[in-house]
């Protein structure tokens, strides 16, 4: 069982409960090969996906998830101009109690809105990404996926490329593979990884060989393409050529090792198209498991704050 | 006349280097005598057998929103929190609405504060226009309209070429400019320290840096200039370093800092509480252990709030969105005597000095921050066993990381001008 009425990250988590969420979503993953992939588990459950940044990519995912488990699953998708013109996140909070939603997964620009609105409302709150600080679902369906292909997540040396800093999934994936004793280590330019990522228990290096050196995983982060105009590096052509992961550079990691992405990929900048296709890139089976990882944690709050 | 005599205490007043048992006589406004054992038959007596008494204290940044922000104080509440505080003077910011970078509006102070106010309050005018950091404010004007310093606080003055402008025209008025040093460019609309902290919880950084850069270039232009500069809100070790260096080559600068800043970290962020956002923010461990240091050896010279009162509405929002700035007057001095006195043994007449005498001279108030005989009849009485709750803020605003904490040292009255005009 879950303690938590939320799952705001993955921070307050044990080892122990995060386990269960892993197992619950194999049996989960179990529906996906059958001709008939639905579940009653949460017949007559509302989940409401807020989002404050577009992304089709988890929306999509929590609505396959909800609908899977035969939840209702109501959109809204909602600008941050909005926000700015005073439409307070508690008020929003307050409608969709007063809608009777079970559950609200909210993704938001801003660290902490998560927090504001389990507060304030007995829904389920699930953070599907705020701002700099988690995201906690992409780094369970990442566990999942590297415990699925390489069995033990002990000792295994773990190297997350890009932009760390800003990068929800570098510390949600930090705080999970922590928890399970791999060895992370980040890899990008400096003005990319803040020094004090360090305190979070990861080894730093700016060099992509380097880094890659003995790897069982690489996880590559989706560059935004913008960061270039604020001088967090000069252009993506450079940062294309000191940091993005081709074949020929992954020959200094294990020969095994196995590719991830969150998506949705810059094919040529942090990633070449050759090692998309490479038979030990699990891109595709990470979104798949990202839908029972999703069911996983629905099950497992309904169950919790019944 | 009324006379009143406050017997039996224990003085302290650094001005005078008095720490032990006197007897001070108010006549009026005025102190008139101040020895040991007084004897008055016509004076009301005010006994303070096992209290404390100081001067009034001094807070030299303090936010009272009028006019423009009235419903997040005004006037008649912050100055009632003053007192409640043991403040009896405090000079108020000019970031209102309107600013004070005008005549009328530094007027419109001192007529509400004759009506409403309960201690002294000495309006602070701005450095430019609308505080934008592009054009001087006629500062002559707001001088002989009452302004005692000039500062753009809440704002940095940015422009290095207008700082130095400031610090020489000053000259002519001997009035400090007070600075809020914060290089825009480094801070890069952070909201709270950069480091471990923000780094877990996702928040943008503000470095140490961002002070200490503009701490550096009014050193500089102060020493340049030969004009007078005053840090205000020290937040980092390396600032009191380039300030204890500057002091030692003789720079006129002065500096102060926060309650806050030498009490809590930037864990007090920790989920996400707007309650701890303010700027500059809560720093490091290491940086409490150096404003601490500072405040030690005679690098800082004042203690004052930055009491910065936000409503409930403001506060109760996504961390971002939540304004900078939190209240102070009302715990001000117990986490003075708590966190300096008690715990890190610093004299309580060193500190008492850093909210009397020391904040007199830098806005020189020269009848003020001392009971020597002709000063002001300003003093409180105060009771360093007895331990409150911080709530029930008289402040308009409850917006303090201190909220529901347990402090000791509680101020018992306040004498402004010699009329009591607070009790607990
Ligand atoms: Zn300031």
């Amino acid at each position: 069982m879950l303690k938590t009425k939320d799952l705001l990250g993955l921070e307050n988590l044990t080892k122990k409960e995060i386990e269960l969420i892993l197992d619950t979503a194999i049996n989960f993953k179990g529906v996906f090969t059958r001709s008939v992939k639905k579940v009653p588990a949460l017949r007559g459950k509302t989940v409401v996906n807020l989002f404050y940044e577009p992304s089709t990519r988890t929306s999509k995912s929590f609505e396959v998830a909800a609908q899977r488990l035969s939840a209702d699953v109501i959109d809204i998708t909602t600008s941050m101009s909005s926000v700015v013109k005073g439409e307070s996140l508690i008020d929003i909070g307050k409608t969709l109690e007063a809608m009777k939603a079970d559950f609200v997964v909210i993704r938001h620009a801003m660290a902490g809105t998560p927090k504001i609105l389990a507060e304030n409302i007995s829904a389920a709150v699930i953070n599907a990404g705020d701002g700099f600080h988690e995201h906690p679902t992409q780094g369970l369906l990442d566990l999942y996926t590297i415990r699925e292909n390489l069995d033990e997540i002990k000792g295994l040396k773990v190297v997350i490329v890009g932009d760390i800093g800003h990068s929800r999934v570098a510390k949600s994936n930090i705080l999970a593979l922590n928890k399970f004793g791999a060895k992370v280590t980040v890899v990008g330019p400096p003005t990319l990884i803040p020094d004090s990522i360090k305190e979070m228990g990861v080894d730093i290096e700016y060099n992509l060989k380097k880094a890659l050196e003995n790897a069982d995983v690489v996880n590559i982060l989706r560059i935004q393409l913008e960061r270039q105009n604020k001088n967090l590096f000069p252009s993506l052509r450079e940062y294309t050529a000191l940091y993005k992961v081709t074949p020929e550079i992954l020959k200094y990691a294990k020969k095994s090792v196995l590719i991830m992405h969150p998506g949705p990929m810059n094919r040529g900048i942090e990633i070449s198209s050759e090692v998309v296709n490479l038979k030990n890139a699990v891109i595709n089976e990470q979104v798949t498991n990202g839908i029972a990882i999703r069911m996983a944690i629905l099950y497992l709050l309904a169950k919790a704050n019944k | 006349m009324q006379k009143i005599l406050i017997k039996n205490g224990h003085l302290v007043d650094p001005a005078q280097q008095i720490d032990g048992l006197y007897d001070i006589l108010l006549e009026g406004d005025k102190v008139v005598q101040c020895s040991n054992n007084i004897n008055d038959n016509n004076a009301k007596i005010i006994d303070a057998q096992g209290k404390y008494v100081f001067p009034g204290l001094i807070d030299i940044h303090v936010h009272l929103r009028e006019p423009g922000g009235e419903s997040k104080e005004t006037i008649y509440t912050g100055t009632r929190a003053a007192v409640k505080g043991g403040f009896t003077t405090i000079c108020c910011m000019p970031n209102t609405r309107p600013s004070l970078d005008n005549v009328p509006s530094v007027e419109y102070i001192n007529l509400k504060s004759e009506k409403d106010a309960v201690c002294n309050v000495y309006p602070v005018g701005c450095v430019t226009k609308g505080l934008d950091g592009t054009e001087l404010a006629e500062i002559g004007s707001l001088v002989q309209a009452g302004v005692i310093a000039i500062s753009d606080d809440g704002c940095p003055v940015s422009n290095a070429f207008i700082m130095r402008r400031a610090l020489e025209y000053c000259k002519i008025f001997d009035i400090p400019v007070i600075s809020h040093c914060e290089d825009r460019d480094l801070a890069q609309f952070g909201v709270m320290n950069e480091g471990a902290v923000s780094t877990k919880l996702g928040l943008r950084g503000i470095p140490n840096a961002a002070e200490e850069v503009m701490v550096a270039r009014d050193i500089i232009l102060a020493e340049q200039t030969s004009g007078y500069v005053h840090i205000a809100h020290v937040s980092t070790k390396g600032s009191v370093a380039l300030i204890r260096d500057a002091k030692k080559r003789g720079v006129k600068i002065t500096a102060e800092t926060a309650p806050h800043y030498f009490t809590l970290t930037d864990f007090a962020v920790e989920g996400y509480n707007t309650y701890a956002k303010m700027n500059p923010p809560l720093r490091t461990a290491e940086d409490v252990a150096g404003i601490k240091e500072g405040l030690k050896d005679g690098t800082l010279d004042c203690i004052a709030s930055d009491h910065a009162p936000h409503t409930k509405e403001e506060k109760n929002k996504e961390f971002d969105f939540a304004p900078f700035g939190i209240i102070g007057l009302e715990t001000e001095l117990a986490l003075a005597y708590q966190e300096l006195v008690l715990k890190e043994k610093l004299s309580l007449s060193s500190v008492i000095e850093k909210l009397t005498k020391n904040p007199a001279e830098v806005m020189r108030l020269k009848t003020k921050g001392s009971l020597k005989i002709g000063f002001d009849a300003d003093l409180i009485i105060f009771d360093g066993n007895e331990k409150f709750k911080a709530n029930n803020f008289i402040s308009k605003s409850s917006n303090s990381p201190f909220l529901g904490w347990e402090l000791q040292g509680v101020i018992n009255q306040t004498i402004v001008a010699g009329k009591v005009v607070y009790k607990s």
